[in-house]
């Protein structure tokens, strides 16, 4: 008898527990590229690391760590947690250890490093590490203590998912982008729709959507409550991969025969660009059925949406305009290398001209932790993946969420509103 | 393990910024971020809870953030299990890891009233609403999560194999 074939999760997950073929429901124990942590994430996993009193970590090269979410330090206790965090990768020699003015946000940095590539088994204690799927790898976001086993022994345990395909066809309507398709569908599912489930973006519309785009997509899978997002790799994807790889990876596909718990297919015709409502991501609504909703503050960046092609749509739109004022506008490019791009392709002048901030890299707003914390009663329109009670700041504001171009246009219009309504 | 406490109900898709807002991220102390566990949920709820009581909420509990200090503010302010009719996988992963009992039973999520007194076989996955009387089984744990479980946690889990 034939085997039924295996998905890409599938496939990558039985290779990292040497095994030839694994089901869904299946506990599994995987061998791990690599391993993540944050200056939040990674002082709860050292003093767990440090209770298994071993003098070594399973490999110094796979271990990640990033000061990105209260950096540069917004007060004393972070600054305590960045120490903690900078000793420890000093004490275990981690090779990727990267200090403000080197970092960026994480899953903007891993990509554009080459640390992350397809086929790898990649676990972070931040739950957006499912971004790493956009490259054809299994990624997924732990706690601190799943992470602190991970460095200890580069293992981890897994129960296999089932996948869902999410199948996107058709041209996509103009301004309508990555963040567009993922909001569409995570409204679509819900916020738990895809709970402990691989999804598996396919199709003529993902095939044509560019690295940045697809990195927002799987980015947000989470959001679903996902457990990875993933995205078989092509040429796209090796051609972004080819320049940074400094290591082999495995390109892989699923078998035509792979089995889904579900397959949902997207005509894009029919997707126009969207916001997602107060307090979850699933309240979406196509941007042209918002009402009006005016904004005090516009934020354009974040590990979904801080990346150059996110820059440059929203500089489209910015470009000879000023930024309504009622409004305060933050952008935050994503790395180091995204902001000395945008500086170099003329996209920082156009944001500062226009009104706008632009901020070094910081998860800061996105999860009200610096940089842009909202008041009670405030609203903002963010390119950001969360608009939980109290994310941006007092648990009386309020998140929408939105990609680049229609939050720039929204910053110009000083409500949410679409690009054309600001001639673009 | 049997836990007796008041139950407070919560509803569906609590995420981990309302049990703990990432403005008080900014330590790990336990006993810290206990002060402020669910606080965007209920501002109240770390002043009227008491020690032993029970968290009982809707679907997708723990969605959002993969920050540990979660369940560690849960348990940190004496919380002594939670009873849900889903978890989002992360927070499911993280309880596990650092001992917090948790309960999947969709009937019980639903049935149990805000105030009620629930008494809890964790183990087993027996619980019981001592104020009407009803029992619920929730669905028993993988044997391979009771291991961990059983050690006492992920890391003590760890710690044994590295010791063979």
């Amino acid at each position: 008898m034939k085997c039924m074939g295996m998905t890409i999760t599938e496939k990558i997950l039985a290779k990292h527990a040497g095994l030839d073929r694994v089901e869904p429901g299946e506990l599994i124990n995987c061998k791990l590229d690599v391993v993540l942590a944050n200056d939040v994430t990674a002082p709860v996993a050292i003093k767990e690391f440090a209770k298994l009193e071993i003098d070594r970590v399973f490999d110094k090269d796979r271990v990640v760590l990033v000061p990105d979410h209260f950096t540069p330090n917004k007060d004393i206790k972070s600054a305590e947690q960045c120490k903690e965090m900078r000793d420890f990768a000093h004490q275990f020699e981690i090779t990727n250890y990267f200090e403000v003015g080197r970092m960026g946000i994480e899953h903007c940095l891993l990509p554009e490093s080459g640390l992350v590539l397809p086929g790898d088994a990649i676990i972070g204690a931040d739950s957006h590490t499912c971004t790493y799927g956009a490259l054809g790898a299994f990624a997924t976001g732990v706690g601190s203590t799943d992470m602190a086993a991970g460095m200890a022994n580069g293992e981890c345990w897994f129960k296999v998912p089932e996948s869902i395909k999410f199948e996107y066809n058709g041209k996509p309507n103009k301004w309508v982008g990555g963040k567009d398709l993922i909001l569409h569908t995570i409204g679509d599912v819900g916020v738990d729709g895809a709970l402990y489930q691989a999804m598996e973006f396919t199709g003529e519309a993902i095939r044509e959507l560019p690295m940045d785009g697809r990195f927002t997509m799987a980015n947000m899978a989470i959001e679903a409550g996902g457990k990875n997002g993933i995205i078989a790799p092509d040429q796209t994807t090796i051609d972004y991969v080819e320049a940074r790889a400094k290591r082999p990876y495995q390109v892989l596909a699923s078998d035509d025969d792979a089995k889904y718990a579900r397959v949902i297919e997207y005509d894009l015709s029919k997707i126009e660009p969207v916001v997602a409502f107060p307090h979850l991501p699933e309240n979406t609504r196509p941007v042209s059925e918002a009402g009006s909703v005016e904004i005090d503050q516009v934020v354009i960046g974040s590990c979904t949406n801080g990346r150059i092609d996110d820059l440059r749509i929203a500089a489209k739109i910015l470009d000879g305009h000023q930024v309504h004022r009622n409004v305060r506008v933050i952008v935050l490019p994503g790395t180091q290398k995204i902001y000395l791009q945008a500086m170099k392709e003329g996209l920082v002048e156009i944001f500062v001209q226009a009104g706008a901030v632009v901020s070094t890299p910081t998860c800061g707003p996105c999860l009200g932790g610096h940089m842009g914390i909202l008041a009670k009663g405030e609203r903002a329109l963010a390119t950001t993946n969360r608009n939980f009670v109290g994310r941006m700041g007092h648990p009386g504001s309020e998140v929408y969420l939105s990609g680049p171009a229609v939050a720039a246009a929204s910053a110009i219009l000083g409500r949410i509103g679409l690009p054309e309504e600001v001639g673009k | 393990m049997i836990f007796r406490g008041k139950s407070w109900k919560f509803g569906a898709d609590v995420d981990t910024d309302a049990i703990i807002p990432a403005r008080y991220l900014n330590t790990s102390d336990p006993i810290e971020l206990a002060k402020h566990c669910m606080e965007d949920a209920d501002p109240a709820f770390p002043s009227k809870m008491n020690h032993g009581d029970l968290i009982v909420a809707g679907k997708n509990f723990g969605c959002g953030s993969s920050r540990e200090h979660a369940p560690i503010a849960i348990k940190a302010a004496g919380i002594s299990c939670v009873i849900a009719k889903s978890f989002a996988r992360i927070f499911f992963r993280n309880a596990i890891n650092i001992g917090l009992p948790i309960l999947e039973c969709p009937e019980a999520a639903e049935e149990i009233r805000e105030g009620d007194l629930v008494e809890v076989m964790a183990e087993k996955g027996v619980i019981q609403n001592l104020t009407t009387g009803k029992t619920y089984q929730a669905a028993p744990f993988p044997e391979f999560m009771q291991e961990i479980m059983n050690a006492g946690g992920l890391i003590n889990h760890v710690r044994n194999k590295i010791a063979k």
